[in-house]
């Protein structure tokens, strides 16, 4: 049922926060959509060139090759982090003073600065002084994120997952924690072992949080940028570049500013578009209707 | 199907209780015989969800050993007891159908597709189901939702006893009474042995054959609901079932008599004098018990005010310093001065310090 | 003060939860609004105290459109089911909470919380927080922090539902007196027909969005306008078989023929749908005129001073409600008794078309 309350005054309230979202993100997105629109070489030296950056971009085949790689990347941190991050929950304890010592822990990761976090594993994968790299080439392994593109890729894959793998942690754990326990009490009557519980009782109750938590890692993942510019710069070669690393090359690197803006709303749409098609699917998953009674009108 | 025994059961829910007032359940002895209908009726916080909790093994008892027939099963969970359980809320598989929710508990103990098709169905048909059986269950009103959760425990050829944790809660009047009456019907067909815990004494006295009242994690009484409703042996069980709870006034008692306030009442017994020393000493009558009347010698009363309840008035009246409370008919005018009543002589009760004392009978004259 | 609803609909995406509610609350009025779940009861409460606004239909408090008035701006308080209190606040706190609001301080504030704590009786409980009350005296606090807060209108959605039945049945006596001293107009919403008759006042019994009646409760009770306010206001649920009047008796579907009484008697030929509450079934036959109904015993609840006995009647499932022990045979037949005076006859469009004599209601 509809709880929002009829308040005009209510607006007059968020006012100060549209202001700013107008300055923060409607303005400069006008100012990109300008720029793709036209060609400009100075001031007051534009020209229309219509759908041109577009097109240029959408036939870019370096675009193609960071889009693929964005996809795979985000891809993988998806299949990674949201299993990972409910398996993590569901052995986490329920009461006792664990749950403090075990929150504290898991939130460590999500405080420490994004930057920072790229240097951090730069050093602790280095092949001469850092812990990991220098114990898995003791182990005869070869392992230089710096030369070999598989290991780039892993050692980026290592870090998402440590930085980010708590938060999924988290909001599946204040999922698991809102079901009531006559839930499992009627499960265990019902003689269902732990995977029906599993499937019939926990995964359908932690379909809300789980929907954001998705949502939250496949945008946070498809905008990758720090990281990866910290600890690879986008290498070996062009391995590592995502899309983000690419467009920042083009804008300002090459200074494309028309292409790059053009780039920027295609780039808008596309999280736009996934976002959208991820949470339409996990609000309908098994769920052939939104509109059941609640508990009371 | 089995006997369940209760064998010097309590519990805490500290891990070490120091005295009596730990005890969220203070020892008892109970044998819940097969097939039968229990209530357990008692205030929040009395013990009586507790007491189930330990009966289906969701709660390890501090103290004392749970018995299924011959076989010891304090040690056993939940799901190796055969017993199901009906919760406050309905609990109902959410992505599952109707079906699937019937067929869960079968699936998970292995039944054959034909055996679990043959159960669903028929318990699908008792419960007035069969139209529903291919819907989703969280699409369902509240009181098909129980009736789902009710039938996963039908649904099991092995079940010992079904357990219910006030399971109307959420139903609105109206289906409360078909439910119950379903669940009678029910009761009667499968004779299973069926404990019903709830705080309300409808439920409680429609529902079983035995009521087991308790109160402060004690049994303060079990009896049939006539029992219940004539001798309360506690003021508490008195005051508790009825409604209004029966009328409880602070007397004294010489041989068949009770003195409350001016008016000298006879009783029904002969009981050993009660002066004032006597500890407390109450009368107790039921307000079903007394009536309006026209004859002067009547006790005197004034008339406090009428609640129309519908089917009956309850009339509130002081009587000698105190509140007292009669039911009388739908179509009682009620007079507004110079009320009298008189008491059923049979149905008055004698407590001392809340409990009931027994009296020699004796042979009255009618009055 | 005085609440006027003109035709107030609330739709919301395409369910509708109010259709076309008029209702008049005098000022200081008690109003319980008596349905089942997800009859409007809600929806009629949150347009009621601003919280919703109404899709068609206008809202008039003394006179005045207040439609779209936000709930800050009315003078208005709300009790709900579940137990809504200050959780880090005592119960004084708790209680004092709208006065410190209305930057009401000192002996005044200390006056006017305590008198509420009287009135609930709390006082004992003041210091307390929450957490170490009962659910009734956690109930209590809520409402007296609603009356102290001195509102014109005092909303209560279901406010005893998470209570026990005993505790119940302690302030539902209680509240009535406690209402009627705050002078507030006050609109209390519940599913029981019990708590509606205690309570007294009006009543609005609805159904699917709709009111069906509305009027002074024993009233409504007593003489329902239609099946459909029958079968809200019944608890038991009310018995009911489709008839055929012929000159001056009803003819059951069974063969059976009730004889009817001047009033009713006079009424149009024709089909139509006999209705006898349970209680005014018989088990023993009460008087002359009173007409044997042979069913088949379903199930007898016997509550130890009183039995429900369920019996099928053709189709239908009847329930009496005797006084006293009965224990009739299961599946056997069993003979209830129905008295001419005290049946309901509604027309096939199910509007009340007459009553016998003991209701008090002749041809409508």
């Amino acid at each position: 049922m509809d709880t929002k309350p009829v308040n005009q005054r209510a607006w007059l309230m968020v006012a100060p926060v549209l202001v700013i979202v107008a300055f923060s993100a409607l303005i400069p997105l006008m100012t990109v959509v300008n720029y793709s629109v036209q060609d400009i070489f100075g001031p007051g030296e534009a020209y229309w060139v219509g759908v041109e950056w577009f097109q240029e971009v959408l036939r870019d085949r370096r675009l193609h090759d960071a889009l693929f790689r964005q996809f795979l990347f985000s891809g993988l941190v998806l299949l990674i982090e949201i299993p990972l991050g409910v398996a993590i929950a569901l052995a986490m304890p329920r009461s006792g003073w664990k749950v403090s010592l075990v929150l504290i822990v898991l939130a460590l990761p999500l405080l420490i600065p994004w930057n920072v976090i790229g240097t951090i594993w730069i050093i602790f994968t280095r092949p001469d002084i850092g812990l990991f790299g220098v114990a898995i080439n003791a182990a005869g392994l070869t392992f230089d994120h710096t030369a070999r593109p598989l290991d780039a890729w892993v050692t980026l894959m290592l870090m998402e997952v440590w930085h980010w793998t708590p938060l999924v942690a988290l909001l599946a754990y204040a999922g698991l924690k809102a079901i009531p326990p006559a839930y499992y009490q009627a499960a265990r009557i019902d003689g269902a072992g732990p995977w029906s519980v599993f499937w019939y009782i926990q995964l359908p109750k932690m379909r809300g949080v789980l929907t954001i938590a998705v949502l939250l890692r496949f945008m946070d993942s498809f905008l990758i940028y720090a990281e990866p510019f910290v600890l690879t710069g986008g290498g070996p070669g062009n391995t590592t570049t995502f899309l983000s690393i690419y467009l920042v090359k083009m804008a300002l690197g090459q200074f494309d500013l028309g292409p790059a803006a053009a780039f920027s709303i295609i780039y808008f749409l596309i999280v736009l578009l996934f976002s959208w098609v991820f949470y339409q699917a996990l609000q309908n998953v098994g769920r052939a209707d939104r509109a059941g009674g609640g508990p009371q009108g | 199907m089995a006997r369940i025994t209760l064998d010097g059961i309590a519990h805490s829910y500290l891990p070490r209780p120091r005295g009596p007032g730990d005890f969220a359940l203070k020892p008892l002895d109970h044998v819940w015989r097969d097939g039968g209908a229990y209530a357990l009726l008692g205030p929040s916080g009395c013990g009586k969800t507790t007491l189930l909790n330990i009966i289906s093994g969701l709660i390890a008892p501090s103290r004392g050993r749970v018995w299924f027939g011959e076989r010891d099963v304090t040690d056993l969970p939940t799901e190796q007891r055969n017993i199901a359980q009906v919760f406050q809320f309905p609990v109902i598989y959410d992505t599952m159908t109707v079906y699937d929710n019937l067929a869960f508990p079968l699936r998970n103990r292995g039944a054959s597709d034909a055996e679990l098709d043959a159960r669903v169905r028929e318990v699908a048909r008792v419960l007035d189901l069969t139209g529903s059986l291919g819907r989703r269950a969280r699409r369902l009103s509240a009181d098909a939702k129980q009736k789902i959760s009710l039938g996963r425990g039908l649904v099991r050829p092995d079940v010992n006893a079904i357990l219910f944790d006030e399971p109307l809660t959420v139903i609105d009047p109206q289906l409360k009474w078909e439910l119950r009456a379903q669940l009678k019907h029910l009761h009667k067909q499968f004779d299973f042995t069926m404990i019903y815990v709830t705080h309300d004494q409808t439920e409680a006295l429609t529902f079983a054959d035995a009521v087991v009242v308790m109160v402060d994690g004690e049994v303060v009484q079990m009896g049939t609901p006539e029992e219940l409703f004539e001798r309360p042996t506690h003021t508490f069980v008195g005051f508790f079932i009825g409604s209004p709870g029966m009328n409880i006034l602070p007397c004294t008692v010489t041989g068949a008599t009770a003195q409350v306030g001016a008016h000298a009442i006879p009783l029904p017994c002969r009981y050993p004098t009660l002066g004032a020393d006597a500890g407390r000493v109450e009368l107790g009558i039921r307000p079903e018990f007394v009536h309006l009347t026209d004859l002067p010698d009547g006790y005197p009363v004034v008339v406090r005010g009428v609640d129309d309840v519908g089917r009956h008035k309850v009339v509130k009246v002081t009587f000698a310093g105190q509140d007292l409370n009669l039911t009388a008919p739908e179509e009682t005018v009620v007079p507004a001065v110079g009320a009298r009543l008189s008491f059923e002589t049979a149905r008055l009760n004698i407590y001392r310090d809340g409990q009931l004392i027994a009296g020699t009978p004796i042979e009255r004259e009618a009055a | 003060m005085a609440v006027v609803l003109e035709q107030v609909s609330r739709v919301v995406g395409r369910e509708s939860h109010l259709a076309q509610v008029s209702l008049e609350l005098a000022p200081g009025s008690l109003t319980v609004l008596l349905g089942p779940t997800l009859a409007g009861k809600t929806s009629l409460l949150r347009v009621l105290a601003g919280l919703d606004r109404p899709t068609m239909g206008r809202l008039l408090v003394d006179g005045r459109d207040v439609t779209g008035v936000p709930v800050q701006r009315r003078s208005v308080a709300m009790v709900y089911q579940q137990f809504i209190n200050y959780p880090n606040l005592t119960v004084f706190e708790n209680i004092a909470s709208p006065l410190r609001a209305q930057r009401v301080a000192g002996p005044e504030l200390e006056r006017r919380v305590r008198e509420a704590a009287a009135l609930l009786k709390l006082e004992p409980m003041l210091a307390r927080l929450p957490q170490e009350l009962s659910g009734g005296q956690q109930q209590r606090t809520a409402i007296a922090r609603a009356i102290v807060k001195g509102a014109d209108l005092l909303l209560l959605d279901e406010p005893l539902a998470n209570l026990d039945y005993k505790l119940r049945e302690e302030l539902r006596t209680e509240l009535p007196r406690l209402f009627a001293e705050s002078g507030a107009t006050l609109v209390y919403a519940t599913t029981e027909p019990t708590e509606a008759l205690l309570l007294g006042g009006s009543c609005a019994t609805l159904t699917e969005g709709r009111v069906t009646q509305f009027g002074p409760t024993v009233e409504v009770y007593r003489r329902p306008n239609s099946v459909e306010t029958a079968q809200i206001f019944s608890d038991p649920p009310i018995n009911l078989v489709p008839v055929d009047k012929v000159g001056a008796a009803l003819l059951l579907p069974d063969g059976g023929r009730v004889p009817l009484a001047d009033g009713v008697a006079g009424l149009r030929d024709g089909p139509y749908r006999l209705g006898v509450r349970p209680n005014h079934l018989a088990l023993v036959r009460p008087n002359q005129c009173a007409v044997a109904i042979i069913g088949t015993v379903a199930v007898a609840e016997l509550t130890g001073s009183e039995s429900f006995i369920h019996l099928d009647y053709g189709p239908a499932r009847w329930v009496v409600h005797a006084a006293g022990i009965h224990k009739p045979t299961l599946d056997e037949p069993v003979a209830v008794w129905l008295d001419p005076a005290r049946l309901y006859l509604f027309a096939p469009d199910g509007a009340l078309a007459g009553a016998g004599a003991a209701i008090g209601l002749g041809a409508a």
